[in-house]
């Protein structure tokens, strides 16, 4: 029987300019090529002097070998940067490889994205349509599979309504039951199910699994390692561009949640630095301290949590506000809190160091890894976040006080909770008993 | 706790059968490998994906007139309110003279595939840079996107004859025998543009400056395509007729006017710049094969 997927080799290079920071991401533009090509006998003659450009080759994936047997479903894991995404986009063909060489054996359908092509101006039986013609599906497949995909999106009614004036929820559905109906023998897909409300992730997951019950191929990444265990036999663990393990999904999320644990604690000495260029500021500059080097908590589920760490600014803040999200290891976050949106001001100052202290009582954590996201304000703006900076392990305990620990995080879910309840015979039918 | 409520909220864990995927009397295979090399055309990969060149260009269509008031009037009426210029100033003010014709039927002529083919390129070398989303989120063979923007094209062409009819009627001229190779006259018109267009479209991913080029560049071949507001025959100065040969599009301009009203078939002029437009088509469409590879990368 043929590979689904023979890849030897696999190495995907981009060239970042370090000396430059606009050329990385910026245009080329023709007056610059000019200049370079009328400069050329110039350079030819200065040669040796500065020679080698300052653009550094960047690996983002590197000596990627891959069997893949028809009807695998194949997880790839890694954080962020790791390569999964190339990978994706190599073997969607959206991008050539570097190095190496891939047989795919099959049609190849790839779902990078929820709605790539749609058109905010165009109706949703245009967009239907559309949609369907760019993921590769024929007029004549589109008409066949029209109604089973208006069915399975539940926007029957708006049908006839430019998708400008959709819900984004009702978008998303719309996009995702043409994606859905894509009958390619090998499916790529991206991290495209965390979007949408949960029991629209629930239907989609239940139709990728069909799917995968007739026997395709299908290459998922997701950060959510629950949804790669129950979706996935087999897994790859991507690192740095490379495969650092394959094997059973099981085994594999588990090494990654621990890889993740060891990142977290390899750090444990001196101040944490501020992730670079996110959402919140460059990063440039910010530190956190944990309080006496505590990285790492522990405690039983229903113990009171506080994490307590001191924030230091490249220059003097006046006011600071803090957030901090609780992220599963096994990924997906738990919960976020933040006094800015509590409206809670800080102490008032002028200072480089601030204290933060965030005491959240007897947080109803399960039992489980979590890891713990900080992020800073100045009053105004967000300016820096901190990653994955503290490590919080539950471990199970009585937490009702009848000798009965809870299940775990992995099937319960991260939360526990007390209701009150009150259960009896229905009393009709209690009477006829 | 009941071990059965547990169950039930477990996740579902799927069972993979290990039976082989759906084998069709051919597999489709694909072979992934490095830049390089010379490019080729894979006709039978865009045959594949035809349905989907015609649903990018329905779109475009759909997409240009919504929420216009006029809607697809705006076809007929733009080369109308040229030929209106045309008329104001090359004849009443210039006396350019058109072989005999009513300068307005002379000049709708000679604007209609103009029009086409300003537009077809204009369209065609922005589309693969507006297209940006697509390129980098699905494959699909790159071609389609240029050849959807000319396809858009020809819609608001055929659109537009209808002013040509009308012109026609109303000046009382009626089609000569040569009005059955208007198609092909057209059809190399058609191949021009998309040489043109796929060219652009790739030169505009690599080099942005292209955007302010192109609206440039079609202002200057207007006025260097004499055929459109000038007759053919008669005393022509040197300058004329160097321009006049220079720039295939006289040739095809003046074809399609001959055809179409009746009048002498350029022939030698018009084949050479049929062979000149084959070259064009090829040329463009290598080009963009050649650097279509790296748009993911560098759009």
């Amino acid at each position: 029987m043929s590979l689904a997927l023979q890849a030897e080799s696999l190495g995907k290079c981009y060239r970042v300019d370090r000396g430059d920071p606009d050329a990385a991401g910026s245009y080329r533009t023709l007056r610059d090529d000019l200049v370079k090509i009328a400069g050329a006998p110039l350079r030819m003659l200065r040669r040796g002097v500065n020679a080698k450009r300052a653009a550094e080759p960047f690996w983002a994936l590197k000596d990627v070998d891959l069997e893949v047997k028809p009807g695998e479903v194949v997880g790839l894991v890694g954080r962020n940067g790791a390569g999964k995404s190339t990978l994706l986009k190599i073997l969607s063909r959206i991008t050539r490889p570097s190095t190496g060489r891939a047989t795919l054996t099959g049609r190849v359908g790839s779902l990078l994205e929820v709605g790539t092509g749609f058109h905010p101006e165009l109706t949703g039986r245009e967009n239907i349509s559309l949609n369907g013609a760019i993921l590769g599906m024929s007029r004549a497949e589109i008409a066949r599979k029209f109604d089973e995909i208006v069915a399975f999106s539940e926007v029957g009614p708006f049908l006839d309504t430019p998708v400008k004036r959709y819900s984004s929820g009702m978008y998303v559905r719309l996009a995702f039951a043409v994606a859905a109906h894509l009958e390619p023998e090998i499916l790529v897909v991206d991290e495209v199910l965390a979007v949408g409300d949960a029991g629209f992730q629930k239907k989609c997951l239940g139709k990728m699994q069909n799917v995968a019950g007739e026997g395709r191929t299908i290459f998922f990444v997701s950060h959510n390692l629950a949804a790669v265990r129950s979706l996935c036999s087999r897994c790859v663990l991507l690192d740095g561009g490379r495969i650092i393990m394959d094997g059973s999904s099981d085994d594999v999320t588990d090494h990654y949640a621990t890889l993740v644990e060891d990142r977290v604690r390899g750090q444990s000495d001196g101040p944490i630095k501020a992730d670079r260029f996110s959402l919140y500021g460059s990063g440039e500059g910010y530190f956190l301290h944990p309080s006496q080097g505590e990285r790492e908590y522990s405690m039983l589920c229903g113990d009171p949590l506080t994490l307590e760490f001191e924030i230091e600014a490249p220059s003097a803040l006046t006011e600071v506000t803090t957030g901090v999200s609780l992220n599963a290891i096994t990924g997906g976050r738990v919960v976020s809190m933040s006094s800015k949106v509590q409206n809670i001001p800080s102490r008032c100052g002028d200072s480089r160091r601030w204290v933060v202290r965030c005491e959240m009582g007897a947080i109803p954590l399960n039992a489980g890894t979590y890891t713990a996201t900080i992020y800073v304000g100045n009053g105004i703006v967000d300016v820096a976040k901190f990653s994955d900076a503290f490590l919080i392990k539950v471990a199970e305990h009585d937490v009702f006080g009848w000798g009965n620990s809870l299940p775990g995080a992995s099937s319960w879910g991260p939360m526990y909770w007390a209701p009150t309840w009150d259960i009896g015979p229905a009393i009709a039918e209690g009477l006829k008993a | 706790m009941s071990e059965s409520l547990i169950a039930t909220l477990e996740p579902e864990r799927t069972s993979v059968s290990e039976s082989p995927a759906p084998t069709s009397a051919k597999p489709h295979v694909t072979v992934l490998t490095p830049l390089g090399g010379w490019p080729t055309i894979d006709v039978a990969e865009l045959w594949r994906f035809r349905d989907l060149i015609y649903f990018l260009a329905w779109r475009d269509v759909k997409v240009r007139y919504k929420q216009t008031a006029l809607g697809v009037v705006w076809a007929v009426l733009q080369p109308l309110l040229m030929m209106v210029v045309f008329t104001i100033f090359f004849d009443r003010l210039a006396g350019t003279g058109s072989d005999g014709l009513p300068y307005p039927l002379f000049a709708c002529a000679g604007l209609l595939p103009w029009t086409f083919f300003a537009t077809a390129i204009t369209s065609a070398s922005n589309s693969v840079v507006g297209s940006e989303r697509l390129i980098t989120k699905v494959y699909f063979p790159r071609l389609a996107v240029p050849l959807a923007a000319v396809g858009a094209a020809v819609v608001d062409f055929v659109c537009a004859l209808a002013l040509l009819a009308g012109a026609m009627l109303f000046y009382g001229v009626a089609p000569g025998p040569g009005f059955v190779l208007a198609p092909l006259v057209f059809g190399v018109i058609l191949l021009s543009a998309l040489g043109i267009g796929t060219f652009l479209a790739a030169l505009n991913v690599a080099y942005r400056d292209f955007r302010y080029v192109v609206p440039f560049l079609i202002q200057l071949w207007m006025f260097a395509t004499p055929a459109l507001y000038m007759k053919a025959t008669g005393a022509r100065s040197a300058f004329a007729t160097w321009l006049w040969t220079l720039n295939p599009l006289n040739n095809l301009i003046a074809t399609f006017r001959a055809v179409v009203l009746g009048g002498p078939i350029p022939w030698g002029g018009f084949l050479l710049s049929a062979g000149l437009a084959v070259f064009v088509f090829l040329a463009g469409c290598f080009y963009f094969r050649r650097v279509e590879d790296r748009f993911a990368d560098i759009i």
